[in-house]
């Protein structure tokens, strides 16, 4: 992998592109009001994401037996598991398997885990070839580019630019229709299922008490992943489970609905086992890895609740930084707010602590949220641990401790602060300023600052009462905190 | 005897738009109510808070609950925001200090945003409420969803006579201010605000209310940079103009 530029230069360049914001705006706003229409189709739809909260944080709170109980389920079903503690390791894993059945050709379903460990590069670095089969995934391949975006990994494309690349590596006529595009696809990618020794899935979730694994798919292609090749492989965070089938549905009418605006998706596959002897298709292996790759840190510390998240991306499509920035700009695998905390969470601050940062917390995450996961208070978190460990700039650093000196003495607050509007209305004309220095130049380079008022409310607010009787007064030189409100 | 309430002002109100205050201490006492102003309140440290530096920002809440702790009544507010700090954030920064916590709580529980408060109190307001401008409304991301405030700002503003209130596309996506964040992702914030001004402008509205002074000076600094000629007014000052 190339190495990745600075959080400021992928800002940049992500605000610089305009056809990037033209495909973000109308993906998300499509999205946005298709969950919404179909939210409201879920009778008592509050309710079902109350249900579903309390689920994915009691299995968290109990995730280890969960785990060796669906390890157990697993076996007796005849799959394989394997534990993976880093994503080097669920790599490894996987390319043993692969070794282990002579497998030379792979297909995948969508799968973030596999994005997270970087799964199909280190594959094909051993040699095997290796075709994503999800329409979007397909064309990120094609395009040599990386997803951005949950749901739809090539939301950043325009339809015209998605023709482009087909018809330069598939060799076929130029189009922009999306259905004759999709029709390319699918032809090449019959053949490749049909060559495939190996099918590697995600999972949307795991069901402890039978062992089954859940796969929620719209395109067809998950089937195929999973029925056609010899060799199946499931890569899969060690979060994703639910106690029963039962509770599988709060999750099944809440994930369509808050990622695609749709009631149902077009495939709910539970897988159980590799193929039994009676049975017509299916492979004849089935291997699940369990991916931990920070899981069990965060679990232990105060943002474990980022863990119940179901990956439907409702979050992306109502954030307006995303909308701003697109998903390429996290510069890891999960973008928008889910992003913002699960990277520097699995990955560490450091590096990472531009995301947390970059964030007004304007809670449209946390309202749209199927599972209510508080995303601006886990942000505002990892924002504590930054300053901890890595302070700040040295203006605003300066900046907050003068702050946190002058905000308990009000006298001393009264005087600071009356100096600093002398000087800001000093500096203004007609009663703005275009350019500001220091720490505050940022505001100026995007709009105009309006200078302090002559006096202050307090002020205006004394002179036009008869002096109230008070014991303390305002004027510099008071006792510093100094009690008594005006009596 | 009539009713005490407390204000806290808010510092940008006092430092920056004062007339937002004095225009809130006039409807309260419309309303027959006796305001008193604590003079030692100074900011209640939601920029240290936001930043990251909890206990910068424990010292200026501590006190602000000092201050706010030694009176009596309700305590409005005239910025969701800052009154989202006290309500909800305060009792988080002090989760570990049982002590303060409890302040917190006690403070919080008097808290009241000035739109939430005059919205229950509007029947009494006395005298009828006219102008005639079309006004489009930003609902502020805190008011909305950290407190929750939807619809008693836009009451308020259907119950002026003459108020034309115009729909704005993505009317509840941030505007981009975001305290610090303003300064330390300029570009970022300046692209968001951008997107807000010009679905503002296409709104046809000739005045852009909103219940948040950081908002405010956000977007009414966007559009002096862009030389539009909007005006930029508080709920308060609003009101107050139709009520005279």
């Amino acid at each position: 992998m190339n190495a990745l530029p600075a959080f400021p230069e992928r800002v940049r360049s992500a605000l610089g592109d305009g056809r990037l914001h033209v495909a973000l705006g109308r993906a998300t706003q499509a999205l946005r009001s298709r969950r919404g229409a179909a939210l409201a189709s879920l009778e008592e739809a509050e309710r079902v994401r109350d249900l579903a909260r309390k689920a994915r944080l009691e299995v968290l709170a109990d995730l280890g037996a969960q785990l060796q109980r669906f390890e157990e389920r697993l076996v007796a079903s005849g799959a394989s598991v394997h534990w993976a503690e880093s994503g080097d390791d669920a790599n490894r894993i996987v390319l043993e398997i692969a070794r282990q059945h002579a497998v030379k050709r792979v297909v995948k379903s969508k799968s973030m885990a596999t994005e997270e460990t970087h799964l199909n590069e280190s594959l094909q670095h051993a040699g095997l070839e290796v075709v994503e089969t999800d329409l979007g995934e397909y064309v990120v391949q094609l395009a040599e580019d990386r997803p951005s975006h949950i749901i739809l990994p090539i939301i950043h494309m325009t339809r015209e630019a998605v023709g482009a690349v087909m018809h330069e590596r598939l060799q076929v006529p130029l189009s922009d229709d999306p259905k004759t595009l999709a029709g390319y696809a699918r032809i090449r990618l019959r053949e490749e299922f049909l060559r495939a020794d190996m099918g590697i899935t995600g999972a949307n979730f795991g069901v402890v008490e039978t062992g089954a694994i859940c796969l929620v798919t719209n395109e067809g292609n998950g089937r195929m992943v999973t029925t056609l090749p010899r060799v199946q492989v499931v890569l899969m965070g060690i979060e994703k489970l639910v106690p029963t089938l039962q509770d599988l549905d709060p999750f099944l009418k809440l994930l369509a609905r808050s990622a695609t605006g749709q009631k149902i998706t077009t495939y709910t596959t539970l897988i159980r086992g590799p193929r039994r002897p009676d049975d017509e298709c299916g492979p004849q292996a089935l291997h699940v890895v369990l991916l931990d790759n920070g899981r069990s840190r965060l679990l232990a510390g105060e943002n474990a609740e980022i863990l119940g998240c179901i990956r439907c991306g409702a979050c992306l499509n109502v954030c307006p930084i995303y909308k701003s920035i697109g998903g390429h700009a996290y510069g890891d695998t999960y973008p928008g707010p889910i992003g913002a905390v699960v990277t520097p969470a699995l990955r560490g601050l450091h590096g990472w602590s531009e995301l947390p940062a970059a964030s007004t917390l304007c809670g449209a995450c946390r309202d749209v949220c199927p599972v209510r996961l508080d995303i601006p208070r886990m942000l505002l978190s990892l924002r504590r641990d930054t300053a901890r460990a890595e302070g700040a700039p040295l203006g605003i650093r300066l900046g907050i401790k003068v702050f946190s000196w002058i905000a308990p003495r009000p006298a001393l607050y009264r005087f600071v602060a009356r100096a600093a509007r002398h000087l800001l209305r000093a500096l203004a004309r007609q009663g703005w300023l275009r350019r500001l220095h220091g720490p505050a130049a940022g505001w100026t380079a995007v709009r105009d600052f309006k200078a302090p008022a002559a006096k202050t409310f307090q002020d205006l607010f004394e002179r036009r009462q008869p002096p109230p009787a008070r014991a303390t007064g305002s004027t510099p030189g008071a006792s510093a905190g100094a009690l008594g409100g005006q009596e | 005897m009539s009713e005490t309430v407390q204000l806290f002002h808010t510092c940008l109100v006092n430092e920056i738009e004062p007339e937002v205050g004095m225009a809130t201490v006039r409807l309260l006492e419309r309303l027959g109510l006796k305001v008193e102003v604590p003079l030692e309140q100074t900011c209640c440290g939601q920029p240290a808070y936001n930043a990251g530096f909890h206990d910068e920002a424990k010292a200026a809440a501590r006190h602000t609950l000092r201050v706010l702790g030694a009176t009596a009544g309700l305590i409005i507010v005239p910025s969701g925001s800052c009154a989202d700090m006290l309500v909800h954030q305060y009792p988080l920064l002090f989760q570990d200090e049982p002590e303060w916590l409890e302040k917190a709580r006690a403070v919080g529980a008097r808290c009241r945003e000035l739109s939430q408060f005059l919205a229950e109190r509007w029947h009494s307001m006395p005298g009828p409420a006219r102008l005639a401008a079309r006004v489009a409304y930003h609902p502020s991301c805190h008011l909305l969803r950290g407190l929750g405030v939807r619809e008693p700002p836009l009451e308020l503003l259907r119950a002026i006579e003459g108020v034309e209130l115009v729909e704005v596309e993505d009317q509840e996506e941030c505007c981009g201010f975001g305290g610090l964040f303003s300064i330390k992702q300029p570009e970022i914030s300046g692209h968001m605000l951008e997107r807000k001004l010009q679905n503002v402008t296409a709104s046809g509205a000739e005045r852009l209310v909103a219940c948040d002074l950081g908002c405010l000076l956000n977007l009414g600094g966007g559009l002096r940079r862009k030389g539009v000629p909007l005006k930029v007014q508080h709920l308060a000052q609003v009101l107050d103009e139709a009520l005279k």
